[in-house]
């Protein structure tokens, strides 16, 4: 590799960096003061990109171009702020994690709009005008619009700056990232605040969409592939601190450029093309930075906000009630079967929710007793399925053993992944969670000769008496009690007071003697196991599974189950699990924009039961009693 | 759409949350499901005993392709129906959405088997999607029709007894470009591609098929991308940096669009041949405007080029139903459907095994033409159109197109034969 083409590169490389921190900067500032991590920024920087488009279009002249731009970042922002009046300030007093929940019906909704808006068609917009052709440098061309994004990411960095040192607003913004409670008490008006910070960050999303005009095409791809790089951005760079975004966004950038530019080497003697290291090599720094830094590289750590909710109430063993109302849910579900006769969907559909009710409960198991968010659970989830997978169709054991190694390798990846991950707190924990499970998913998407690439492994059908769609779920059944019956005794075992005690207080837990790490660690691979049994049920079900039992899309769904359904209440994900099911399906048939009636639906349960379903029901439960 | 014998939406979303807030907390999914279930056993038989096709498709993921893909689907259709359907039975079609992965796709079509009691299926656009339903379709015995998905392990490698294929697989889209890559007689090429296993096998046989033509080709640079997420500058770059005389690329949408946009800004393209796959299609040229890459040699649909009476029956019948030309997917879905309804004349009716049987060899006129499903590995020998992009009225097009039969371009009887698992 000549070092010329290297160096242009890098340079290159500055303009995808300028890029990236638009909408990190506008995430970090969000999550810095709000403490929502926001996953409908994607979406803004897509209707950033479509708006600028139109705009672009219908505007004359290059002052209609650039005006345009503008305009349609200041819409976003607009559109931030609605969001944040409307929505976002009704659910301020639960848990901060349902704000994500929120959020992320809103994306649904904001996808199937642009759709709606816009149509399918990717729409590429005109080229920005004065900064059509290109400059010379080392022998190559460089766009005189990727020199202009270059320089706009810093001068937006030192805007952002000067607003944060010199106004008041800023002095406001940096006060409340440090500690709300106190800036609320001096009496700043703190919705107001939460309203401006969200309409700016919402604004950096929709001008980082808008300047993408000239580069790329408006499609609707765009918004989850943008969130998710926006997030490593942010975490690399330390949450909350936008000098940090900057450099990160430049470091993401220049690996990438890196791989791209050393194309196919030869390693002892062994041909590998860097360019496909591309689809990782985010998460892969992100891994990194935050094993040895895991406050991201600028980032301090975040005085914990008092929580704005009333502290859970201890968990009581299941009374009397409660016995009969789950012995009689097991009657019914025993009974599903019978069904079939009349209806041959019932075991189908009900297969799928038991399967969902599986993962969902191992994911609560971790974030609900541990205290720990996950946003890579699908990792051990598909490292069962293609445990089971591979072990049912390449070593061809039976059904029973292979989905044992179906648990098993989910157990070894969680114990690896794990000993990293509870050393973490917050929203770092969950990003390093992230990390992993893209890392296992990309080398599955490539790993063709073993794993089948990205189409996966197909023809894995369980043995007799599991064929049967019956006989199958009857099996899962007894696979999701046995796992629900294993949490209970987990959650009132000493090992289970012992990690409540550590999510509680975890300086005083560890004062009497508690290894709070190594009872963590525990119940990550515990929940893990759980999750891979789960994700062996579903290689059998469906009698393929490909890299997406595994990615990223899997895990949300699996943490808006969990919250859907309530963090306080071991009966929460069970309820989430079936109700997000039972949702889907019945939307999924209903309209072409199910994805928007979903987060509508989505949105009406977050404000209906703030606390989830199962507190909302207890809530019901407990009587006239005005909540509040 | 199918839903008009049944409740309304409301009132069916109210009973499955209904009892979510009040039934006891373990129960209520269950519950759920049981009411739900009363309700769709009442659906009640029609007077006309209609065949019933199946059919689930990424309609969310892949809206670009698949809004005209269900428009050809529909004007099939009625076609069939105006003219009296199939033994005297009209065809009815129930479209679903498969949510864009496999897993849901297999619940999808176990739902469209069991409770729409469809007879046939047909659909899917993603490889892994289409080959979940393929295994599914193999489990359970039940006719499946893959229209788009393109991986050739459909038909070859994982292919089965219940799977047919329609459209021209990566192998066979290769195999059409390959003549003139050859033709143009460059030693150094360079290959980009988006980074999974469409792109994958396409990269790679293009090298088996070029390497043997011209064994002294020399492949200088390869970019595998992130799907969706290409760094354009950077990988147009890299390619130009490796000198190359000629380039085989496979990206398509977005990727593609900002790809030759970055390619024009830099000349990194300036004199390289490039062949590239797809990229006529309407569905990926047109949003490119008067960017279009000349001289590119592609395969596609030039709608507005083919001059056969089929095609022009089929395109006027088109615009005179929606007033706007057709794309790929229009072709597709079209040709599916027609496809469908000629193997179910020939097997008789919607049983199973005779319309396996029937598709063997079955003959099919289409658009463009007639084609066969070959006994061999079920695949459909419809070609595609090759021609070298030019613009025209600002507008991306394919000049001087020519139709290569799929049959020109598949291995023989004997060859697949070896690629195919021994089952059937």
């Amino acid at each position: 590799m000549a070092l010329d083409a290297l160096a242009f590169q890098m340079i290159n490389g500055l303009a995808s960096a300028s890029g990236l921190f638009f909408v990190a900067a506008g995430l970090s500032i969000i999550f810095g003061v709000t403490r929502i991590v926001n996953m409908a920024h994607g979406a803004f920087y897509m209707l950033g990109l479509y708006l600028a488009v139109t705009l672009a279009d219908r505007l004359p002249g290059p002052l209609g171009y650039w005006g345009g731009l503008l305009l349609a970042a200041l819409a976003v922002g607009l559109l931030g702020a609605a969001v944040e009046v409307l929505l976002l300030r009704r659910i301020y007093h639960v848990p901060e994690l349902y704000q994500l929940v929120a959020t992320f019906a809103l994306a649904l909704i904001l996808n199937d709009a642009a759709l709606w808006l816009w149509g399918p068609e990717d729409l590429l917009g005109p080229r920005a005008p004065g900064l059509k052709g290109s400059v010379e440098l080392i022998g190559r061309r460089l766009p005189e619009y990727d020199v202009f994004l270059a320089f706009a990411g810093p001068a937006v960095l030192l805007a952002l700056h000067l607003l944060m040192k010199r106004t008041r607003f800023g002095r406001t913004v940096r006060a409340a990232t440090q500690d709300r409670e106190m800036v609320a008490a001096l009496g700043i008006n703190e919705a107001l605040l939460f309203t401006a910070v969200f309409a700016l960050g919402a604004f950096l999303a929709g001008l980082g969409g808008a300047l993408q005009t000239a580069r790329e095409p408006a499609n609707l791809n765009l918004d989850l592939a943008v969130l998710g790089d926006a997030f490593v951005v942010v975490v690399i760079g330390g949450m909350g601190s936008i000098p940090g975004a900057y450099l990160a966004a430049v470091l993401v950038a220049l690996v990438k450029a890196l791989c791209i530019a050393l194309g196919t080497v030869e390693i002892a003697g062994l041909a590998f093309n860097m360019s496909k290291l591309t689809l990782v090599a985010e998460f892969l720094v992100m891994a990194l930075v935050l094993v040895l830094r895991p406050q991201g590289l600028f980032g301090r750590p975040q005085a914990a906000a008092a929580r704005a909710a009333a502290s859970e109430a201890p968990l009581r063993p299941m009374g009397g009630t409660g016995r009969a109302l789950a012995l009689a849910a097991l009657a019914v579900a025993l009974a599903v079967p019978a069904l079939a006769t009349v209806w041959a969907y019932a075991p189908v559909l009900a297969l799928d929710m038991l399967i969902a009710v599986t993962f969902a409960a191992s994911l609560h198991l971790l974030m609900g007793p541990g205290g720990m968010a996950s946003f890579g659970h699908a990792a051990y989830f598909g490292l069962g399925a293609y445990g089971t997978a591979l072990a049912a169709t390449g070593l061809g054991l039976p059904t029973l053993p292979a989905f044992a190694v179906g648990i098993l390798a989910a157990g070894a990846g969680a114990l690896l992944f794990g000993w990293f991950c509870v050393r973490l707190e917050g929203v770092y924990l969950a990003m390093l969670t992230l990390a992993f499970a893209q890392i296992v998913w990309s080398v599955v998407f490539q790993w063709e000769e073993v794993t089948g690439g990205s189409n996966g492994l197909i023809g894995i059908w369980p043995d007799w008496p599991f064929d049967s769609r019956a006989g199958l779920y009857l099996a899962a059944l007894a696979v999701t009690v046995a796992g629900l019956y294993l949490i209970r005794r987990l959650i009132f075992a000493p090992f289970g007071h012992a990690l409540r005690a550590g999510r509680d207080a975890r300086m005083r837990a560890e004062a009497s003697g508690i290894d709070v790490a190594r009872i963590r660690w525990l119940a990550f691979t515990a929940s893990g196991m759980l999750a891979g049994a789960a994700g062996g049920l579903y290689a059998f079900a469906k009698g393929s599974i490909s890299p997406e039992t595994l990615a990223v899309g899997r895990s949300i769904d699996a943490l808006v189950m969990v919250l859907l359904g309530g963090l306080a209440s071991p009966a929460g994900p069970v309820l989430g699990a079936g109700a997000f099911t039972l949702l889907q399906d019945t939307v999924m048939r209903e309209t072409d924009y199910w994805r928007a009636l979903l987060g509508a639906l989505i949105l009406a349960l977050v404000l209906l039961f703030p606390g989830g379903i199962a507190g909302g029901l207890s809530r019901l439960f407990a009587g006239g009693r005005a909540d509040g | 759409m199918p839903a008009a014998h049944r409740p309304p939406l409301l009132a069916r979303l109210a009973a499955g949350i209904a009892p979510l807030l009040v039934a006891p907390l373990l129960a209520a999914p269950f519950l759920a499901t049981l009411l739900l279930t009363g309700f769709a056993a009442t659906v009640p038989a029609g007077a006309a005993e209609p065949i019933r096709i199946g059919e689930l498709n990424s309609y969310k993921a892949q809206p670009a392709f698949l809004e005209p893909y269900r428009k050809g689907m529909e004007l099939a259709i009625d076609q069939i129906n105006a003219a009296g359907g199939i033994g005297g039975r009209p065809l009815e079609l129930i479209t679903r959405d498969d949510g864009g992965n496999p897993g849901d796709a297999v619940r999808v079509a176990e739902d469209l088997v069991t409770r729409e009691k469809v007879d046939v299926l047909t659909g899917t656009f993603l490889s892994n999607v289409g080959l979940a339903v393929a295994g599914f379709a193999d489990k359970r015995k039940v006719f499946f029709l893959a229209s788009e998905p393109l991986t050739d392990k459909i038909t070859w490698a994982e292919g089965n007894r219940y799977t047919f294929r329609l459209r021209a697989s990566t192998y066979m889209q290769v195999a059409m470009l390959m003549p003139h890559a050859v033709k143009a007689n460059k030693k150094r090429w360079a290959l980009v591609y988006p980074n999974y296993e469409y792109g994958q096998s396409a990269a790679s046989t293009f090298k088996t098929l070029l390497k043997v033509a011209q064994p002294d080709v020399e492949f200088v640079a390869e970019q595998a991308t992130p799907l969706g997420k290409l760094d354009a500058g950077a990988v147009a770059q890299a390619l130009a940096d490796a000198k190359p005389d000629a380039v085989f690329n496979v990206l398509f949408a977005a990727d593609l669009a900002k790809f030759v946009r970055e390619a024009n800004s830099r000349g990194t393209l300036e004199g390289t041949f490039v062949v590239s796959l797809l990229s006529g299609e309407p569905e990926y040229l047109d949003p490119m405007k008067d960017e279009a890459p000349q001289g590119w040699v592609v395969t596609g649909y030039p709608w507005y080029a083919i001059g056969t009476p089929e095609h022009k029956a089929f395109l006027d019948a088109y615009q005179a139903k929606y007033g706007e030309p057709p794309r790929l997917g229009s072709i597709v879905g079209y040709t599916a459907i027609v496809s469908l309804a000629a193997g179910l004349k020939k097997a008789g009716g919607p049983d199973t095994e005779k319309l396996v049987e029937a598709f063997k060899g079955l003959d099919v006129t289409g658009p463009f033409g007639p084609f066969v499903y070959r006994a061999s590995d079920h695949q459909a020998t419809m070609g595609a159109f090759v021609g070298t992009l030019g613009l025209k009225d600002g507008k991306g097009v394919m000049l001087d197109p020519v139709y290569v039969d799929g049959v020109s371009v598949l291995p023989t009887d004997a060859e697949v034969e070896k690629l195919r698992p021994k089952r059937d």
